[in-house]
């Protein structure tokens, strides 16, 4: 098979490491180990998962400095034939749109690892949880279409049995339901798999080859079939992210999960669907994306609002955060619908920091449920005078979820909504709505919980304690940090981005958008990036400055 | 009305074309056709080891050790298996052959059928051993039976005269049909050899009335001669080999339990001995599937897929519904996997209906994949049901997770394994499937596969649910397993070991087996020269 060989320029770069194979085999490796060692050893598996995340983290984070910054194409690529019969291969690279899902993977597994506890059947626990983060970063780090399938596919075991074994309440239901919705939608995709990949292959000849970059690149497909074909991937992400109508699954499964669950659910999970959407429907089907976008962009903002008014109704802490989640990923839906650069890094600086913000979220309110064993907000009162370092915390997150501007939430829903302004204009208005929204749930939830009188059973609620401070202190850092300086983010992605939106240009004819020109963006110069995409990033910088 | 191209004028005696072959076979007087005895070994070896068995044991007369049946059974298969080797190496360097007289064919196909049934003797061998000591039924009757009907169901593989296949079908039923009675101390096993034997040997009367008409329609049975004559005559009425077509795909149907020929299989299943039921699942199917692509893509492919090709089509459709939402509802595990193996029919009838070479590599694959994890499932089900092979109902397995924790995880991989989760050899068995069905244009029968396999998985879901989170609740306390202690044999150990690395080897490392199963060609080739 040929690969582009632009494409490999990094992997004769200075990086001689395979350092993707071993992002996917160190977690793997921690998962075998703690096969092999024995039951009873109950001490040894934590420090296992522990150990293994966190060399899995550095090295991502390794990734992150060794990233070259200004190249569009994917870096780090290896390349391994598989089946040949077939053409599939352990393709995998990593570019400026999966860096930072790498990177949040590698930070958020180990968080989740430290941030909970539990109490039964802890061998099995960690290892469920290490080839969870094993199948994750596969999923981002894939670049061929069979492989990513199974990636995807393999995450679901983990989490079933982490929601079945280790969840709360009616966890049996929440666990089935939320593999069954999942594979269903990735059955549709196998399907949209094969067709294209046979349909490529009768449009250009050759072999049968499920290779990402080549597919896209040949673009052989007819329109009609491409559509079809972008169904099917469709469904599958949409059932992942999850879009509206096929969102069920989600608040069962994230009340439900383990705190760990929960805070690996929000953080890493949900974005498999998102990230598919960009690089498998935008990246390998751009005219049907383009296609689709107004049926997205609706139900991205039907996402928006009707999580947020979920969300306000919650009784359950656990809950609200869950639908919050919807209502979040509707924004990415409408940032990167809208196929405009500032749109597509704003869906992925929200898929970075939503991962952030929630995981948080879903740790301190694990904790709030470890302490008090209910999640029901009308139990929960006044805890802010019994533990105000924990409230102060809890503000934090809060309000980055909301997004404050100068915290993290801000700048991705910022550059979603004027991307989407630039194609979508009224879908951009009403989604704008949403903000209002997710200040008036999180803030009135805020209130009803921390504020007020302190309620009998609430006297006693523990001040945050220094380990759960120190687990939960890296993610306010990137938290604050993000949201000063998100240059960091969009320097590395900009180019590919950038790509991206040319790739999808030259498929699409006639594709308007509003030209929008920025004042002072030329000030601060970023070397091979268009400049529009970096006006934003320098405003807010500015903005926090003053 | 039927069938030949009929004359207006009858033909004078002494002008009928006597020196026609497709008429009329050799002159008087009985020539032995040469008999190429390396070709057919591995069906030999296997015949003459059950022969050889029942004789041996019948002259020392008990005085036998009890693992020496066990040990002789699974030499036997093994020899059959290395066999291949050489014919393989053979088919590959100088093509498919005709042997014995055009009767038997030597191909890819063939060789790889043979292959995958001695694999499901030496399991159904290791699971029966630790059985019948169990259920003390000793004897050395349910090897000979083994090998004799692994040796029919090879004989169909490699048939290429449909009188050949259908004694090779009636040598694998007929043997199966009594172990599936063999069980003396359960009512419910003679029960299940009676169903099957009356349903089976109606079908077989249908398989033999279709194989009568497709003489009629094309003059010969020789399914080398069925083929030319087919590509060569356009046959102006053609009612009576489209009902050939019918009646051999319900005796077809029937082996392979596709709905509606489905019935038997849940009460079968759930009454023969669960040792017994791990080689009907993957023995008896593969050789029914052997027949039905050898007659069917092989030798009608070509000239009639168009015509058969919805029947199947419309088989496959009912098989993954039928066999996925019957499963669902199921309370017993014997039960719930009869119908799950209904729904895995399905899927190779969906590679069968692709009616490509493709097709029929990825109906290969799928039915080695699905031996090993069939008989991998159903090793569980004959531990599980402990002495008197009675304990499977889905509340027997509550708890396993604490009480055999291997062995709970061992059935989860076989399970999941069979929901086609990656990494296993289900996925790749099913994206071949797939594979096959999309480059034929069958869409819409990819994505019902598809989907009765999402449904198919909430029945899998089911069983790991007892076995994982009955009775565990939250804090941890958990539920114990009920009745008598689960033991496992040795050999049903080694079994389980060798479905287990099956299982997981094809789907991380499959390479090697996706290129011999698309090596595995079937041919239909006349008699060499």
């Amino acid at each position: 098979m040929t690969v582009d060989p632009t494409l490999l320029l990094a992997a004769d770069g200075p990086v001689t490491f395979p350092i993707l194979p071993a992002l996917i085999l160190t977690p793997l490796l921690g998962a075998l180990a703690i096969f092999f060692v024995p039951a009873r050893r109950d001490d040894a598996f934590k420090q296992i998962a522990l150990l293994t995340s966190v060399v899995t983290g550095v090295l991502s984070i390794y990734l992150l400095t060794a990233f070259e910054t200004g190249e569009a194409g994917f870096q780090f690529v290896v390349d391994q034939s598989w089946i040949s019969e077939f053409g599939i291969s352990f393709h995998l690279g990593v570019d400026g749109i999966s860096l930072f899902l790498v990177v949040l993977t590698g930070v958020m597994f180990p968080i989740a690892i430290m941030g909970a506890k539990i109490t039964h059947d802890i061998k099995s626990y960690y290892g469920w949880l290490l080839v969870l983060m094993a199948g994750s970063m596969g999923v981002f780090l894939a670049l061929d279409l069979v492989v990513f399938f199974l990636f995807f596919e393999v995450v679901l075991v983990p989490m079933y049995f982490l929601i079945g074994l280790w969840g709360h309440g009616d966890r049996i239901y929440a666990a089935t339901k939320f593999f069954l919705y999942t594979m269903l939608g990735g059955a549709f995709m196998l399907v949209a798999i094969v067709a294209l990949a046979i349909l490529n292959q009768r449009g250009v000849g050759g072999d049968l080859t499920f290779d990402l970059v080549q597919i896209a690149q040949n673009q052989a497909i007819s329109t009609e079939a491409g559509r079809w074909i972008f169904v099917g991937f469709a469904i599958a992400f949409a059932v992942k992210v999850p879009v509206f109508p096929l969102h069920t699954w989600l608040p069962d499964a994230h009340t439900e999960a383990p705190t760990a669950g929960s805070v690996v659910l929000a953080a890493v999970m949900l974005k498999l669907g998102t990230y598919g959407f960009v690089r498998f429907g935008l990246y390998l089907l751009p005219e049907a994306a383009h296609w689709a976008a107004p049926v997205m962009l609706t139900l991205g903002v039907i996402g928006i609002i009707y999580g947020a008014i979920c969300a306000t109704m919650q009784k359950d802490l656990k809950r609200l955060v869950a639908y919050s989640s919807i209502a979040h990923l509707g924004f990415v839906i409408l940032g990167v619908f809208s196929i405009t650069t500032q749109g597509i890094e704003g869906g992925i600086l929200i898929m970075v920091n939503h991962g952030i913000a929630t995981g948080a979220l879903f740790l301190l309110v694990g904790w709030i449920y470890e302490r008090r064993h209910t999640r029901q907000i009308s139990e929960l009162s006044g805890l802010q005078k019994v533990a105000p370092v924990f409230a102060g915390v809890f503000t934090l997150v809060m309000l980055a979820s909301i997004g404050v501007p100068g915290l993290n939430g801000f700048p991705g829903e910022f550059l979603a909504l004027l991307g989407a302004f630039q194609t979508a204009r009224w879908w951009a208005v009403v989604a704008v709505i949403g903000v209002i929204l997710a200040a008036l749930y999180l803030l009135w939830a805020y209130q009803r919980t921390f504020h007020g009188p302190v309620t009998p059973g609430n006297e006693h609620f523990r001040e945050l304690r220094w380990s759960e401070g120190l687990v939960i202190a890296p993610l306010l850092a990137l938290i604050v940090f993000l949201g000063v300086y998100p240059a960091v983010m969009l320097d590395r992605m900009g180019p590919s981005v950038d790509a991206l939106v040319e790739h999808v240009d030259e498929q699409v004819d006639d594709f308007e958008r509003v030209e929008i020109t920025y004042v002072g963006a030329s000030d601060i110069p970023e070397p091979g990036h268009d400049d529009d995409s970096d006006g934003p990033a320098s405003d807010e910088h500015g903005e926090e400055g003053e | 009305m039927f069938g030949l191209p009929t004359q207006d004028e009858p033909i004078p005696f002494d002008e009928l074309p006597l020196d026609d072959p497709l008429l009329f076979d050799e002159p008087a007087g009985v020539v032995i056709p040469d008999i190429e005895w390396s070709a057919i070994a591995p069906n030999l070896i296997l015949m003459l080891g059950g022969i050889l068995l029942l004789t041996v044991v019948s002259l020392v007369r008990g005085r036998t050790p009890s693992w020496f049946s066990a040990v002789w059974t699974i030499s036997t298969a093994v020899f059959a298996g290395v066999t291949l080797v050489p014919l393989w190496q053979r088919v590959q360097d100088d093509g498919a052959e005709s042997v014995m007289a055009g009767a038997i064919g030597l191909d890819g196909f063939s060789l790889f059928v043979t292959g995958v049934m001695c694999l499901s003797v030496v399991l159904g061998a290791l699971l029966l051993e630790g059985y019948l000591r169990r259920e003390g039924l000793a004897g050395p009757e349910w090897y000979v039976l083994l090998l004799l009907s692994a040796s029919g169901g090879v004989t169909m593989a490699s048939a290429n005269d449909l009188i050949v296949m259908f004694i090779g079908l009636e040598i694998l039923s007929v043997a199966v049909y009594v172990m599936a009675a063999m069980h003396s101390k359960r009512v419910s096993s003679q029960e299940a050899g009676l169903k099957y034997f009356v349903l089976g040997a109606f079908s077989s009367a249908f398989l033999l009335y279709g194989i009568a008409m497709v003489y009629g329609a094309t003059g010969t049975t020789n399914l080398v001669g069925i083929q030319q004559f087919l590509s060569e005559t356009v046959l102006t009425q053609n009612g009576l080999l489209l009902a050939g077509f019918a009646f051999m795909l319900v005796g077809f149907g029937f082996k392979v339990g596709a709905v509606p020929f489905h019935n038997w299989t849940p009460d079968v299943y759930q009454g023969a001995p669960s040792p017994v039921v791990a080689y009907m699942a993957s023995g008896v199917k593969v050789a029914g599937f052997a027949g039905m692509i050898r007659v069917f893509v092989v030798t009608f492919g070509p000239t009639y897929g168009a015509d058969w090709r919805p029947m199947v089509y419309a088989l496959a459709m009912l098989s993954l519904v039928v066999g996925s939402f019957g499963a669902i509802v199921q309370t017993d595990v014997k039960r719930m996997l009869a119908y799950s193996s209904i729904s895995h029919g399905g899927f190779i009838l969906v590679a069968v209906a692709a009616n490509s070479e493709a097709g029929t590599a990825a109906a290969l694959f799928y039915l080695l994949v699905y031996t090993f994890m069939i008989a991998g499932s159903f090793g569980i089900v004959t531990i599980m049901g402990r002495t008197g092979d009675g304990l499977h109902a889905l509340s027997d397995y509550r708890g396993l997770s604490k009480a055999r924790p291997g062995l709970a995880l061992l059935f989860t991989v076989f399970l999941l394994a069979q929901a086609g989760v990656p990494f296993t050899g289900g996925f790749l068995a099913k994206f071949y499937v797939i594979n096959s069905s999309v480059s034929q244009g069958q869409y819409v029968l990819a994505l019902i596969a598809m989907s009765a396999a999402v449904v198919a998985a909430f029945l899998y879901l089911r069983i790991v649910v007892a076995m994982y989170f009955d009775g565990n609740t939250y804090r941890g306390e958990s539920a114990t397993l009920a009745g008598p202690k689960v033991r496992i044999p040795a050999a049903a150990g080694v079994a389980l070991g060798i479905a287990v690395v099956g299982t997981l080897w094809l789907g991380i490392l499959p390479g090697q087996m996706t290129s011999v199963a698309g090596d595995a060609v079937a041919q239909l080739v006349a008699i060499g020269p």
